[in-house]
């Protein structure tokens, strides 16, 4: 979105290479470093899923329930025969491509109610925004769950909840972002020269606002991921036989005593990838900080 | 003050009415007639009409929010679809062994945030410091039930100290009681208490660098006093807020920590009504802590309002 900015009023020609430094800005700090390095090697190993695991996800060893790590299965497996090392390679995909569509989705939905509420203002404005006020009074698992019981469960579903819980954030950032810019000069330009509403909110006041919602969709990820992993974990988000790293450590929990390796792994995984991801994104705010 | 407390007041009111409105729409979203879902499958028509005009389903749904409001108001919160329960009696149950739950993990948070961020304050950029930061962002990072499944893995299978999981009234027997508490509460509390160590530490290294302490230090006052006295007193204010931010967290983290350790709270009494699809537990439940919530959030903002004049005359 960021490398769409029209050379316009908005005018930043160093824009491009100023991206491309910023991953290198945020390597030079330690958390950003070690933000990168976990959430690189967790995001291509998950991806990477189908050829780094040993075996199916879903494919049972009737002569092979509960064994500790070994060659064969590196992570042990479960109550069922089935390898937890392929199973939190091929949840960790569930539980990132839901993290991320859900974010991108609250993302989309705030940043449009932020900027049309504090471009219109009146009541338009009034009414999102006593709506994002009202969603922000729920807290965000219950409000989560709630959703989920409406929907019925699933990932699909989860998505939705996760999404809905994050928007608001999104459209609050990006309305005092446009009150801000709406008293420009540009947009006075833009207004002069006969740009329409649309122009002016999409083209010229939207690049300018996007700096913190870059900031905010890094820290919702973290959380999202965590939403997840919590909806799944009380069996309202990915259905089992469908791997997830939530649900798989609840069935864990019931194996403690002979299996404790089982609940280990995808908890390991699940708190390195939010681990990485929140690193990631407090380096990203102190670089930014730092550039404008 | 007065004005204050009715400003910030006020401003919630249009908040907690959306709410009731969006809890209301539970039920009236939900799939299917909920006279269909309490009758089950081998319904008569006669007696799906009969129920719905007993539920009050046949009426127009502004009459129907305006007479479900005017029963919430009045505490009833209406009956169980499953076995018939005034939600009420549910919830009545449920509330003490969420609110200890709480304030277990809450005195666990304080535990862990205070000794931590003083400690890496006064080592400042020394390994204690580094050690806390990286203490900090690990447990921010690790979900509550996962702590939960690795205390009750280390500290009970293993070291056989607490017993995994169960629930006593303190009021029954306070010591089996407390035992049962202390591995939740751990859960609970260190994600709480990993953002509130890093908040202070954070406000203390900012009052560490404000006019007064420099005078304190000039006057000869030693660094720990320094630190205690002048410093950490400074930075407990905005405790008062992040808390009252965090109740959130505490209400969706006792779902989550209710389920692994089997506490028969609020969270556990609301996760049961979704599996079990009721949605009238469901409803019920949903307003129950959001309105709590809401009105915490108030109070928080009220303390804050006493502790700062600052605030009230802004």
């Amino acid at each position: 979105m960021v490398s769409s900015t029209p050379a316009s009023a908005t005018g930043s020609p160093a824009r491009a290479g100023l991206r491309g430094s910023l991953v290198l800005r945020i390597w030079r700090r330690p958390r950003g470093a070690i933000g990168l390095v976990l959430t690189g090697v967790l995001v291509v190993s998950v991806l990477c899923a189908p050829a780094l695991a040993p075996h199916g996800p879903l494919v049972l060893a009737k002569d092979a329930i509960l064994v500790p790590p070994s060659g064969t299965f590196p992570f042990g497996t479960d109550e069922l025969g089935r390898d937890i090392l392929s199973r939190v390679l091929y949840g960790g995909r569930i539980s990132l491509f839901v993290a991320f569509v859900s974010v991108l989705l609250a993302a989309v939905t705030g940043v449009v109610i932020g900027l049309t509420g504090g471009y219109f203002g009146r009541w338009w404005d009034a009414v999102v925004m006593r709506l994002m006020d009202t969603v922000l009074a729920f807290p965000a698992i219950i409000l989560a769950m709630g959703v989920v019981s409406l929907l019925g469960p699933s990932s699909t579903n989860a998505m939705i909840a996760v999404a809905i819980v994050s928007i608001p954030v999104f459209a609050r950032l990006t309305r005092s972002g446009v009150l801000a810019e709406r008293e420009r000069e540009y947009v006075e330009a833009a207004h002069a020269i006969g740009a329409s509403d649309l122009h002016t909110i999409f083209r010229e006041i939207l690049p300018n606002t996007l700096t913190p919602v870059m900031v905010q969709v890094s820290i919702s990820m973290g959380y999202a991921v965590l939403l997840e992993a919590g909806l799944s974990f009380l069996g309202l988000g990915t259905q089992p036989p469908q791997p997830s790293w939530g649900a798989m450590l609840f069935q864990a929990s019931s194996y403690l005593n002979q299996a404790p390796w089982y609940g280990f792994f995808p908890g390991l995984l699940l708190t390195a990838l939010v681990l990485g991801l929140n690193l990631l994104s407090e380096a990203l705010q102190e670089v930014l900080s730092r550039t404008v | 003050m007065a004005r204050y407390v009715g400003a910030r007041v006020a401003q919630a009111v249009p908040v907690l009415f959306l709410v009731t409105v969006l809890v209301f729409s539970i039920i009236h979203l939900t799939p299917g007639d909920p006279a269909y879902v309490l009758l089950g499958p081998n319904a008569m028509p006669d007696q799906v009409r009969a129920l719905r005009a007993e539920l009050g389903l046949d009426r127009p749904l502004p009459v129907q929010y305006a007479v479900w409001l005017g029963h919430v108001v009045r505490g009833d919160l209406g009956r169980s679809y499953l076995n018939g329960f005034p939600v009420i009696g549910l919830i009545d149950r449920a509330w003490p062994v969420t609110l200890s739950l709480t304030i277990g993990a809450l005195l666990v948070a304080l535990g862990l945030a205070f000794p931590l961020s003083l400690l890496a304050v006064r080592f400042r950029r020394t390994w204690v410091d580094h050690a806390t930061v990286t203490f900090v962002s690990v447990a921010y990072a690790t979900p509550t039930f996962w702590i939960g499944i690795l205390l009750i893995f280390a500290l009970s299978l293993r070291l056989r100290w607490f017993p995994p999981s169960g629930y006593v009234p303190l009021v029954q027997n306070p010591a089996q009681g407390l035992r049962l508490l202390v591995m939740p509460s751990i859960a609970l509390g260190c994600g709480v208490g990993a953002v509130l160590t890093r908040f202070l530490r954070a406000t203390i290294l900012e009052t560490l660098a404000q006019e007064y302490v420099r005078t304190a230090r000039a006057k000869g006052v030693a660094e720990p006093a320094v630190l205690y006295r002048h410093a950490a007193r400074n930075a407990l204010i905005p405790v008062v807020t992040v808390l009252g931010l965090q109740f959130g967290t505490f209400m969706g983290g006792a779902v989550l920590t209710e389920a692994i350790f089997g506490l028969p709270g609020v969270g556990r009494l609301l996760w049961n009504s979704v599996l079990a699809r009721d949605y009238a537990v469901v409803q019920a439940m949903v307003l129950a802590t959001t309105v709590a919530f809401v009105l915490i959030n108030i109070a928080t903002d009220l303390c804050y309002g006493l502790l700062d004049p600052r605030i009230r005359y802004g």
